[in-house]
């Protein structure tokens, strides 16, 4: 029962947004994402050769020295054979592009220190790394979600207690927060172990503490925006509109202010997987962050090099999936490349 | 009034509380009655208490408000002292509330249908599925074309009228007894608010109570059946519609229908004081007193495309042309999307044409050397709707001045200058430590145009300079940009979606649509015999007051 018949509008015209086929724009901005994670990529492992061939110093030299644990000259005629296997003698491109494939097959090259395939010391030690920053991070946002809900947006006082609690876990250092949770939790109170193995028990701890401060950043973005979304007129519009404040809250707000922490997780993750070193010594937990430590102190560039490149590749992919996560959150930006 | 009463009002008031436990009083014994089907409108400037009266009949006049009344009835049932719960059962159901631009009142992340859809299941309407058949009817209702697609889209995705509709559909899916409309076409294009308009219309028709607010007495006279006029928390006139607009009482309406720019009004003054004393320490950049041929500003054939998204081109200006004498104003009308800002964008150098070019006094400009563009650049100046966004919110007033004077002058006495600036806009010294964000909106628009006149320019282009100003403000504003073009024989290039205001400010008309400029002349040309069959339809839609009637009946009093 159409009481307007009379007016009628011509078809959708304002907006930048309108496209005829909004299922062929996504999946143009997927495959536009997808292409500059590769092409990142592809600068990351260009990047690390040249810093790895134009770096002063002999790499024969420093490989000799390393596996024998020495720091001398060496002799030319000790050098060959190093540089023949290793294909250090070859021109710079052609050393590239067997780099390149080498990667493409999988192939990270062999660590000077352990002898070892780089790809097979990784493997070893990337499970526990990676559970222990996705778990903080998933953590971080099981905090930060009810606690942002409970605080924000409820007048000045409340507001004031909650970023004041925010900044002040933001701003804990973590070997400090480590050590007392170790002390209370694995000392005193005997819950969890104190040598930390990579099982359920020996996670709990370390994911806390790296959780904390995250939780604090976290918190801090979603706050100022869940803040500022209040004060919007649909906010008012929903409450006229017959729903409850904590409806509002949850259903409306909370959705746009979790946009800037999206973000905020595509950092955080690649710091985590990075900056996990503390953390690990703190619990003698064994990781990436200890071995990155100890490939850059013995001048291991393979290693180096290669969880460099695994990282920037974890970091990558993880943005590609916060992307993902974005277009679900913020539909507005499914044409909008 | 034989109709069944549905609210009345008896001694509202409302205080806000202030800081340092103080409260301040906002609305102060407000009475009305509404009556089935009726249409009552609360008119006033901003901050006079009418949108906090509206609000209190919802219950959301906000965080430490306190609202009494002798009577607050809403069919017999008292809306003092309810619980959230109550209220919660009522908004929506009982009383609907249409807020200002979709845009922004309704939830950009969602579909439309979400949001209307809510309104139901709140209410615990029906089951899912009866309710999504009744999404799609309420959109229907309000004239939404293809109901089905259009509540999949989110408020961005939708035009201008289709989006307010949908706001509307969410706010009386229910069927509710009163609507609330709380400035339900401001910023919209005039089109819009016709059709708008048309849809609370036939709510009325149906019964519907409607409260309307607005600043705009043309909008209220097309729909209302009483007015009130609330100016600082007091209703200072109430009547019907006829009355108030014809025979006005008290001397604030009367300023409220005068500050009304129109076609009538053109080349008398909008407010009732007097012209400022005019400091002579002014002088005009270019010779005077020659009849000058050469046109200040010409634009020959523009032509400007952006990429649209997906990559295609989007042409938003199309062959235009047009010239501005010195001293003189030419209009730009049209509405969102008809290029008219890009044209000005182009008049300002800041964007350069495709195809075309704009000449200063002859002189190449649109495609001027850096440095030639740069000698030319402090003779054109600007100012825009949001005078705030276009300051640096850490310079006072005399900072943005100094700025400004030594950009075209850097000889002069920047200080005894920047006062003699504030005194020609019609402030004074004591403003110059002020900070803008603290200053009222009118007095912003001040500090922007004193700027725009501090290089002593003769073009100002004018980018809908008045177009979010109370109309009693928007008259102080025109009337002071009349008194410096007469001083200073600037010319304008005036960018407006508001006709009346263009009519009453312009010598000549520019009218833009998709890009094209469908007609130019002289403004009465254009305004008295349009030609073009959309220029007709613009003024067609332009709700207006019978100004000559009204002016007759002001004037003999």
């Amino acid at each position: 029962m159409s009481v307007l018949s009379t007016i009628d509008e011509p078809a959708v015209i304002t907006s930048a947004v309108s496209t005829p086929r909004p299922a062929f724009t996504l999946l143009r901005t997927i495959l536009y994402r997808f292409a500059s994670a590769l092409f990142v990529l592809w600068g990351t492992v260009t990047i690390t050769f040249l810093v790895l061939t134009t770096l002063p110093g002999d790499r024969a030299t420093i490989l000799l020295n390393i596996t024998s644990g020495q720091a001398i000259e060496r002799t030319p005629e000790e050098l060959a054979p190093i540089n023949a296997l290793y294909g250090f003698d070859r021109p710079v491109l052609e050393q590239y592009v067997h780099y390149v494939l080498g990667l493409l097959r999988g192939d990270l090259g062999l660590s000077y220190e352990l002898q070892r395939p780089v790809l097979s010391i990784i493997a070893e030690q990337i499970a526990p790394t990676f559970t222990l920053a996705v778990s903080a991070l998933v953590l971080a946002w099981a905090f930060t979600v009810p606690w942002t809900l409970l605080t924000a947006g409820r007048g000045r006082r409340i507001g004031s207690v909650g970023s004041a609690t925010e900044t002040i876990m933001a701003g804990l250092p973590q070997y400090w927060v480590g050590i007392l949770l170790l002390i209370v939790f694995a000392v005193q109170f005997r819950w969890f172990p104190v040598i930390g193995g990579t099982g359920f028990a020996g996670t709990v701890l370390p994911t806390i503490t790296l959780a904390i401060p995250l939780a604090g950043f976290l918190g801090q973005s979603i706050r100022s925006e869940f803040d500022r979304t209040m004060h919007e007129p649909f906010v008012l519009s929903a409450r006229a509109r017959g729903m409850s404040r904590a409806g509002v809250r949850a259903r409306h707000v909370l959705r746009h202010a979790l946009i800037p922490g999206i973000t905020l997780s595509g950092w955080a993750i690649g710091h985590l997987l990075s900056g996990t070193v503390l953390v690990e010594t703190v619990f003698a937990r064994p990781g990436l962050g200890s071995v990155l430590v100890n490939a850059v102190s013995n001048k291991d560039f393979a290693l180096v090099s290669g969880i460099l490149i695994l990282n920037s590749f974890l970091y990558v992919v993880i943005n590609l999936i916060v992307d993902m996560i974005y277009l679900t959150v913020d539909p507005r930006l499914r044409s909008a490349t | 009034m034989t109709s069944r009463k549905i609210l009345e009002v008896r001694g509202l008031n409302v205080w806000f509380a202030g800081e340092h436990g103080t409260r301040k009083q906002v609305v102060k014994d407000v009475n009305f009655e509404l009556y089935a089907g009726q249409c009552v409108a609360l008119v006033g400037e901003s901050g006079s208490g009418k949108s906090v009266t509206a609000r209190s009949l919802v219950g959301l006049t906000g965080e430490g408000s306190t609202v009494d009344a002798q009577t607050l009835e809403l069919e017999g049932q008292s809306l003092l002292g309810r619980s959230d719960a109550w209220w919660r059962s009522l908004r929506g159901s009982k009383i609907g509330f249409i807020l200002q631009d979709a845009l922004v009142s309704l939830d950009p992340l969602r579909p439309v249908g979400k949001e209307i859809g809510e309104a139901l299941s709140l209410h615990g309407w029906g089951d899912r599925a009866t309710r999504q058949q009744k999404v799609l009817d309420a959109l229907a209702d309000v004239g939404v074309p293809e109901p089905a697609l259009r509540a999949q889209q989110r408020p961005g995705e939708l035009s201008g009228g289709l989006r307010q509709r949908a706001l509307i559909a969410s706010a009386i899916a229910l069927h509710p007894d009163i609507v609330i409309a709380d400035e339900p076409t401001t910023a919209l294009d005039v089109t819009v608010q016709a059709q708008v308009l048309e849809v609370l219309r036939q709510m009325l028709r149906r019964g519907t109570s409607v409260i309307l607010i607005s600043h705009d007495l043309a909008v209220v006279a097309k729909l209302a059946d009483v007015i009130l006029v609330m100016q600082g928390g007091t209703i200072v006139e109430a009547g019907t519609s006829d009355d108030v607009l014809s025979r006005p009482k008290h001397p604030y309406t009367q300023q409220l229908i005068d500050a009304i720019p129109s076609e009538h009004t053109k080349g008398t003054r909008l407010t009732r004081s007097g012209s400022h004393a005019t400091p002579t320490l002014f002088a005009p950049s270019a010779p005077q007193g020659k009849e000058d041929t050469h046109p200040v500003l010409e634009a020959r054939h523009i032509v400007k495309s952006f990429r649209g998204p997906g990559g295609t081109r989007r042409t938003v200006v199309k062959d235009v042309s047009f010239t501005l004498k010195r001293g003189e104003t030419l209009g730009i009308v049209g509405e969102s999307g008809s290029g008219k800002s890009t044209v000005a964008r182009i008049a300002l150098s800041l964007e350069t044409p495709d195809s075309g070019d704009v000449r200063f006094r002859g002189q190449p400009w649109s495609d001027a050397t850096p440095a030639a563009k740069r000698a030319i650049r402090r003779r054109i100046s600007v100012v825009y709707q949001d005078p705030l966004s276009s300051f640096d919110p850490r310079w006072r007033v005399s900072r943005i001045l100094t700025d400004a004077i030594a950009l075209g002058d850097p000889g002069r006495d920047v200080d005894a200058r920047a006062v003699e600036l504030l005194e020609a806009v019609g402030l004074n010294a004591s403003h110059l430590h002020q900070w803008p964000l603290r200053m009222s909106g009118g007095q912003r628009q001040r500090v922007a145009i004193a700027r725009a006149i501090a290089t002593n320019p003769e073009v100002i282009v004018l980018d809908e300079a008045v177009s979010a100003l109370d109309v009693s403000i928007q008259a102080q504003i025109l009337d002071l940009l009349s008194d410096l073009q007469t001083r200073l024989g600037v010319s304008y290039l005036f960018i407006s979606h508001d006709l009346g205001v263009i009519h009453h400010m312009s010598d000549r008309v520019l009218v833009m649509q998709n890009g094209i400029a469908v007609e130019q002349g002289t403004a009465d040309e254009v305004f008295y015999n349009p030609r073009h069959s959309y220029t007709q339809e613009l003024l067609g839609s332009l709700p207006r007051l019978e100004y000559a009637r009204l002016r007759q009946a002001v004037s003999a009093e």
